[in-house]
C-alpha cells in the first residue's frame, strides 16, 4: 500500500503507466460509444408515450450520470492530495473540473432539447434538472476559485476544499431540490427517473454510460498527462524526454 | 523601550511548558469578546446588512406589483431570499480584518484548535447579522402582507436558519479572504450551498401560512445547523490554513 | 525537556521552484540565529514553517527531539511569533489588545502586567487609545509587548526592527541578547544589523535555482 502511495507521487511514474492505460480506455470508449449510438438511435424501440424523442436517454442520461461522478472524483482526488501530498491527483482534480462542468452543461442542454416535446418548453424546473443546474454553478464555482488564486500551491488546496465541501452538499442539495419539487409540482411528469424501461431501451443506455466514463477516465489521462509535462516542465526528466524527441 | 534590564531580571521568562491544559474556554470566550466589541465600535458595519435587507424588501413591490395577494404569496421566498443576501454581504469582511492586521496568524498559532475559535468568530457574525436579520423580518413582513401566525415561524425559521449560513458562508469567506478581490467570487462559492437551507427556511413560512408541517421544516433547519455545526469548523479551520499561505 | 528545534533535510518549493533544499538546523537555547538572505530567498518561508504555520515542506521537524506532528501542541505552547503585519487591532486599546493576547496564551487575566508590559514598551500614557491612533513604530511596540507579556523561550521574528525609532531598537536588541543569555532562543529575520556577539549565529539563504534532481 505504502509502496503504491510512494509510487504515485512520483510524476514520472504516472506519466509512464498513464501512457500504457491510455489506448485502451479510448478504443473502449470509441467501441462503447458507436455501439450505443448505433443501437440507441437505430434499433431501440421508440417509446410508446414520447415516440422516439425519447432517444435523447442515450446522451442525457450518461451525461448527467457522469457529471455527478466527475464531481465526487474531483473530491477524492482533492482528499488524496490534502492527505498523501499527491500532486498527481491534484493535477488530475484540476483537470476533471472543465470536463465536469461540460458534461453537466451537455446534461442540462441535452434535458431542455428534450423538454421542448415533453412538456413545449425549454425550461421547466423539473428536480433533475434544477439539481444539475446547481451543480453547474458549483463547478463553476470550484473553477474560479483555482484561478483566483497567484499561488499555484494555494488554489489546489482551495479548490480540493471547496470540492469536498461540495460534494457533501451535492446529497443534501438533491433531497431537498427533490422536495421541494414534490411540494411544489406533485402532479407534472418527470422525463426520466420512471421504472420499468424494457431491455431493448435499457441495455443501450448502460453501453453508453460505460462509454462514457471510459471516454472520461482516457480524457483525462491524456489532460493530466499534458499537465505534468507543464508543470514539471523544468524537471530534468521532462528536459530529457524532450531531448528524445527532438 | 525603557528598563529592559529590570523586567527581564528576577523572573524566569524562558522556562520551558509542557503541554497546555485546557484554556480553550479562555480563548474562545476571549475571541467572543474582542469581536463583538470591533464590531460594536463600528456599529454602521453592524446596521448595513439591516438596512440592506429592508431596501431589497421595498424594491419588489415597487418592480413587481402592489397587489397584497400577489405579495402575500411571493412573501416567505422574498424575506428569505433578502436576508440571505442581506448575510451574504457581511460575510466578507469575517476573516479580512484580521488577516489584514495579522491577527489571523497569531490566531492560527494558538495551542488551541483553531476549528472552535473560528467558531467563535462565526458565533458573533449571527449574533449581529442572523440574529437581528430574524428579528426584523416580521416587520418587513407587515410590509408585504404577510399572514399573521406566520411572523414567529419567520422569525424562528431565519434565526435557525442564518446560523447554518453564517457556517457555511464562513468556508467561503475563509477560502477567499486571501484574495484581494474575494467578494463575487464569494457569493458564487456560498450561494448554490445555500440553497438546502433556503428551501426549508421558506418552506417553513409557507407550511405555517397554509398551515401545516412547520414543525418538520424546523426539525430539518435544525438538522441542516447541526450537521453544519460539526463540519463546517474544521472545513473554516483548513481554509484558513491555506489562506494565511496564499 | 530541553529547548531544541531541530530540522533535518529541510526543503520547500513554492510553485516549481526550490527556495532552499537540504537545510539542517539544530537551534538549542541561548542562541540567537539570524536568517540572512536576499530578497525573496524563502526567510519568511522558512520562519513560517519554523513556526508550525506551513505544513507545505519536505523533510523532517523535530520540537525537544520529538516529531513536529506529536509535539506540537506543546511547541506552540513555548513560541512566540511575531509577522511582517503587527497583529494589533486598530480599533481596540492598547491594552485590550493585550488582554486578547493574554487569554491566547491561556495566563491569568492580570491587568497590572498588562500595564507593566506597556510601560515597559514606552507606551505608558498611551495605554487606553485606539491603536489605530497611534503610529506605526507604536503600533509594534504594542506587539512587542507580548515579549514582555507572555513568557515564551522560542520567540520567532520576522523583521522585528520595522518602524522602530533608534532607541527602540537598541532596547530591543538588548532584549533580544538578554532573552538568548537567560536560556531562551530567537529566531530572527532583519535587514538591521545585529552586533556581532557569542549567542549570534547565522543562517544563509541562496537562491534556491531549478530543480536538478530526478
Amino acid at each position: 500500500m505504502w509502496a503504491f502511495i510512494n509510487k504515485l507521487r512520483s510524476p514520472k511514474w504516472f506519466y509512464a503507466i498513464s501512457a500504457r492505460l491510455q489506448p485502451w480506455f479510448w478504443a473502449a470508449a470509441l467501441i462503447l460509444i458507436v455501439t450505443g449510438t448505433v443501437w440507441g438511435l437505430a434499433f431501440a424501440p421508440a417509446d410508446y408515450q414520447q415516440g422516439n424523442s425519447f432517444r435523447i436517454i442515450y446522451v442525457h442520461v450518461p451525461a448527467a450520470f457522469l457529471a455527478q461522478s466527475i464531481f465526487v472524483s474531483m473530491a477524492i482526488a482533492g482528499l488524496v492530495f490534502m492527505v498523501w501530498k499527491i500532486k498527481v491527483a491534484d493535477m488530475a482534480a484540476a483537470m476533471m473540473a472543465p470536463l465536469g462542468a461540460a458534461m453537466t452543461f451537455i446534461a442540462l442542454f441535452s434535458g431542455a432539447v428534450w423538454g421542448v416535446p415533453t412538456w413545449g418548453t425549454w425550461w421547466m424546473w423539473d428536480a433533475r434538472l434544477t439539481s444539475m443546474l446547481i451543480l453547474l454553478f458549483l463547478y463553476l464555482g470550484v473553477i474560479a476559485l483555482r484561478g483566483a488564486f497567484t499561488s499555484r500551491d494555494s488554489a489546489s488546496r482551495a479548490a480540493s476544499v471547496l470540492a469536498m465541501v461540495g460534494v457533501i452538499n451535492i446529497p443534501i442539495i438533491k433531497y431537498s431540490v427533490d422536495w421541494w419539487y414534490t411540494l411544489h409540482q406533485p402532479a407534472t411528469f418527470s422525463i426520466t427517473g420512471r421504472a420499468a424501461m424494457p431491455m431493448e431501451m435499457w441495455a443501450p443506455l448502460l453501453i453508453m454510460v460505460l462509454g462514457f466514463y471510459s471516454f472520461f477516465i482516457a480524457l483525462t489521462l491524456m489532460r493530466t498527462r499534458s499537465e505534468i509535462l507543464r508543470r514539471e516542465s523544468n524537471k530534468r526528466w521532462v528536459r530529457d524526454l524532450a531531448g528524445e524527441e527532438r | 523601550m525603557m528598563g529592559t534590564e529590570g523586567s527581564l531580571s528576577g523572573e524566569v521568562p524562558v522556562a520551558l511548558r509542557g503541554e497546555p491544559g485546557g484554556g480553550l474556554a479562555v480563548a474562545f470566550w476571549a475571541t467572543l469578546k474582542r469581536d463583538l466589541v470591533l464590531l460594536l465600535r463600528r456599529r454602521s458595519e453592524v446596521m448595513n446588512p439591516l438596512v440592506f435587507f429592508a431596501i431589497v424588501i421595498t424594491l419588489f413591490p415597487i418592480g413587481i406589483s402592489p397587489d397584497p395577494q400577489l405579495l402575500t404569496a411571493i412573501a416567505p421566498g422574498l424575506l428569505w431570499v433578502a436576508a440571505l443576501l442581506a448575510a451574504l454581504l457581511s460575510l466578507d469582511s469575517l476573516f479580512r480584518a484580521d488577516y489584514d492586521d495579522g491577527t489571523l496568524e497569531q490566531l492560527l498559532l494558538t495551542p488551541q484548535p483553531l476549528a472552535m475559535l473560528a467558531l467563535a468568530k462565526v458565533a458573533v457574525h449571527w449574533l449581529l447579522t442572523g440574529l437581528p436579520l430574524a428579528l426584523m423580518a416580521p416587520l418587513l413582513g407587515i410590509m408585504l402582507a404577510l399572514p399573521a401566525g406566520s411572523y414567529g415561524v419567520l422569525a424562528i425559521s431565519l434565526a435557525l436558519g442564518s446560523a447554518s449560513l453564517s457556517l457555511i458562508g464562513a468556508i467561503g469567506a475563509a477560502l477567499t479572504v486571501g484574495l484581494s478581490r474575494g467578494g463575487v467570487l464569494l457569493s458564487l462559492l456560498v450561494l448554490p450551498l445555500y440553497i438546502p437551507v433556503l428551501i426549508f427556511g421558506a418552506g417553513a413560512v409557507q407550511a405555517a401560512i397554509f398551515g401545516d408541517g412547520v414543525m418538520a421544516h424546523l426539525a430539518i433547519l435544525g438538522a441542516l445547523l447541526a450537521l453544519a455545526l460539526i463540519l463546517a469548523p474544521l472545513a473554516i479551520a483548513a481554509s484558513l490554513r491555506i489562506s494565511i499561505n496564499g | 525537556m530541553s529547548l531544541r528545534l531541530q530540522a533535518q533535510n529541510l526543503a520547500c518549493e513554492r510553485d516549481d521552484r526550490w527556495l532552499f533544499r537540504g537545510l539542517d538546523l539544530d537551534i538549542r537555547a541561548g542562541e540567537i540565529v539570524r536568517v540572512e538572505g536576499p530578497n525573496g530567498s524563502g526567510k519568511t518561508t522558512l520562519l513560517k514553517i519554523l513556526s508550525g504555520q506551513l505544513a507545505d515542506y519536505e523533510g523532517e521537524l523535530f520540537w525537544d527531539e520529538r516529531p513536529m506532528c506529536e509535539a506540537r501542541d506543546a511547541f506552540l505552547s513555548n513560541l512566540l511569533y511575531m509577522g511582517h503585519a503587527p497583529g494589533v487591532k486598530a480599533a481596540l486599546t492598547p491594552l485590550e489588545n493585550l488582554t486578547w493576547y493574554q487569554a491566547m496564551a491561556g495566563q491569568s487575566q492580570d491587568e497590572a502586567s498588562r500595564y507593566a508590559a506597556l510601560d515597559d514598551v514606552g507606551l505608558a500614557g498611551f495605554e487606553d487609545l485606539p491603536a489605530g491612533q497611534l503610529s506605526a513604530g507604536q503600533q509594534r511596540r504594542v506587539a512587542l509587548a507580548r515579549l514582555v507579556l507572555t513568557p515564551r523561550s522560542l520567540w520567532v521574528l520576522d523583521e522585528p526592527f520595522t518602524a522602530i525609532d533608534r532607541d527602540g531598537v537598541a532596547a530591543l536588541e538588548r532584549r533580544l541578547y538578554d532573552h538568548a543569555r537567560q536560556g531562551g532562543c530567537v529566531l530572527v529575520t532583519t535587514h538591521h544589523e545585529l552586533t556581532p556577539c557569542a549567542e549570534l549565529r547565522r543562517i544563509h539563504l541562496g537562491g534556491g535555482g531549478l530543480d536538478d534532481g530526478n
